[in-house]
Parts: C-alpha cells; sequence; structure tokens
C-alpha cells in the first residue's frame, strides 16, 4: 500500500498537468527505511517527450546526493501518460531501476478526470496496490492526542488544522 | 589509477551489498574490465555487447556525465571519484532505439 499525503499527491496532479502534453516526471523522498514520501522532488523530463520521460542526468546526480546527505530514498517515483491510462508500459517495467520504490503513475488523458495508480515493479513483476491518500484535515489522531487523562470526556477541537 | 566507484542499490548484489568499491584503470573501459573481474556480471549491466556504455545508464567521473567526457573512453586519474546510476526512465511508448535492457532490467 502506498500511504501519501493529500498535498502532495495535488502537488504531483498540478505537475502532471502543467506539462501535458508532455509526460512530467519526479519523485517524493522519504527517510530512508521509513516507507513514508514526505519531500516532493519534481523532476525535468530531460526528453520533454509525450511519450517518454527520462531524468536529466545531472539533475538526478544532485538530487540522489542530496538525498544521500539528509539519510533518504526515492520513496515514490511518478510519471504521467498523456493519452494512455496510468498503467506501467512495457517500457517503464524495462527500466524500473529501484526495486524499494513505489512506481505512481498518472493519466492526463482524461483533463477532467486524472487517473492516479501505484505499482511496485520488482524484477520485471508489476504488482498493484491501494493508495491511501493521507487527508490531515481530517486525520482524527489529531484529535485524540488532545484528550487530558484527567478529563477523559473533555476534547479541545479547536486543534483542528 | 585507482578510483573510488560509488555502486548504485540495483547492482550491490554484485559486490555483495558494498555501496563503494576500489577499482583501477585510465579508462573506464579498463576499470570496468577491472572491476568485472572481481564482481563478475557486473560489467555486463553497464557495457552493450557492442562495447559502448549503457544508454539508460549514467556514469558520472567527479560529478560529471561520463558521455560528455567520451564514455567508455574518458579517462582517469589516480583517486578520481565514479559513480553510477541507473538513468530513471520510461513512458507510454518504447523509445526510438531499440530498447536496450539498462541497469534496472
Amino acid at each position: 500500500m502506498l500511504r501519501i499525503d493529500r498535498e502532495i499527491v495535488d502537488a504531483i496532479v498540478a505537475h502532471a498537468r502543467r506539462d501535458h502534453p508532455d509526460e512530467a516526471c519526479g519523485i517524493v523522498a522519504g527517510p530512508a527505511g521509513s516507507d513514508t514520501p514526505t519531500r516532493h522532488i519534481p523532476m525535468t523530463n530531460a526528453e520533454r517527450s509525450s511519450t517518454f520521460y527520462r531524468f536529466d542526468s545531472m539533475e538526478q546526480l544532485r538530487v540522489w546526493r542530496q538525498m544521500e546527505e539528509r539519510g533518504e530514498e526515492p520513496v515514490v517515483i511518478y510519471h504521467s501518460h498523456t493519452a494512455t491510462p496510468a498503467y506501467p508500459s512495457r517500457t517503464d517495467v524495462d527500466l524500473a531501476s529501484e526495486p524499494g520504490a513505489h512506481y505512481l503513475l498518472v493519466s492526463t488523458r482524461d483533463p477532467e478526470n486524472v487517473e492516479i495508480r501505484s505499482f511496485r515493479i520488482v524484477d520485471g513483476v508489476v504488482t498493484e496496490e491501494p493508495v491511501r491518500v493521507i487527508d490531515a484535515a481530517v486525520d482524527d489522531t489529531a484529535v485524540q492526542t488532545y484528550k487530558f487523562g484527567h478529563t477523559p470526556t473533555i476534547v479541545d477541537y479547536e486543534c483542528r488544522a | 589509477m585507482s578510483v573510488d566507484v560509488r555502486i548504485p542499490t540495483i547492482l550491490r548484489s554484485y559486490t555483495g551489498g558494498a555501496k563503494s568499491v576500489e577499482g583501477s584503470g585510465s579508462t573506464l573501459a579498463e576499470l570496468f574490465a577491472d572491476l568485472d573481474a572481481r564482481y563478475p556480471g557486473l560489467r555486463g549491466r553497464l557495457v552493450t555487447e557492442d562495447g559502448s556504455l549503457h544508454r539508460f545508464v549514467n556514469v558520472y567521473v567527479n560529478d560529471e556525465d561520463a558521455r560528455f567526457l567520451g564514455g567508455l573512453e574518458a579517462k582517469l586519474s589516480d583517486g578520481d571519484s565514479v559513480t553510477i546510476l541507473p538513468a530513471v526512465a520510461g513512458g507510454a511508448r518504447t523509445p526510438a532505439a531499440a530498447a536496450a535492457p539498462a541497469a534496472g532490467a
């Protein structure tokens, strides 16, 4: 399962829409081993194509080095398909080189309804996984942390984001 | 020429999990042959059958893309640092040239 903040999903969709009809691409970095995407990094599509993407090699080096310095890894690697479904193509599978990442596909073929699906791609095998979008505004654990032990029935609603 | 080589996650199975190894050679071609002698199979993920750098592998010599330094003929000096990163690429359609398997294949 891919757990990802609503804010980050919105930023990825906005990026895909902005670059349409070229394929948009990027990553979401997160603390190594946490499986939690925290830092959205849109990347330049050096191919500037509507059917192919490739990270610019120098940009990739800088971003990968930066992640290493920060103790991060690429938790999500995303790109958009602009005229086909949000499903990994043969090319996507052949070139997937980060077995630990969630491969997020976004399809902008329908401007009204952007399709988002997530997959693991390991040794040429594609496995779809559910995407759980975390909405901070309705995260009920945020309210629970404000329940005081001595007055268990009083809940502080002021904490709502 | 002794160089330090950074190995990406997906190729660490060839180096027994090592993130970085030492190698020698005065060009990238020599370096990869040297590495292959100690880590069999590694060169095959970096160099194609016709002897050129795999299209979807990025190799950097001291933070410069080796493609701008002559590819496999890029010169190496003692103490240089070589970094290997599989390209992050893909897309709806097969790229124009034959879809050569990358470091990730």
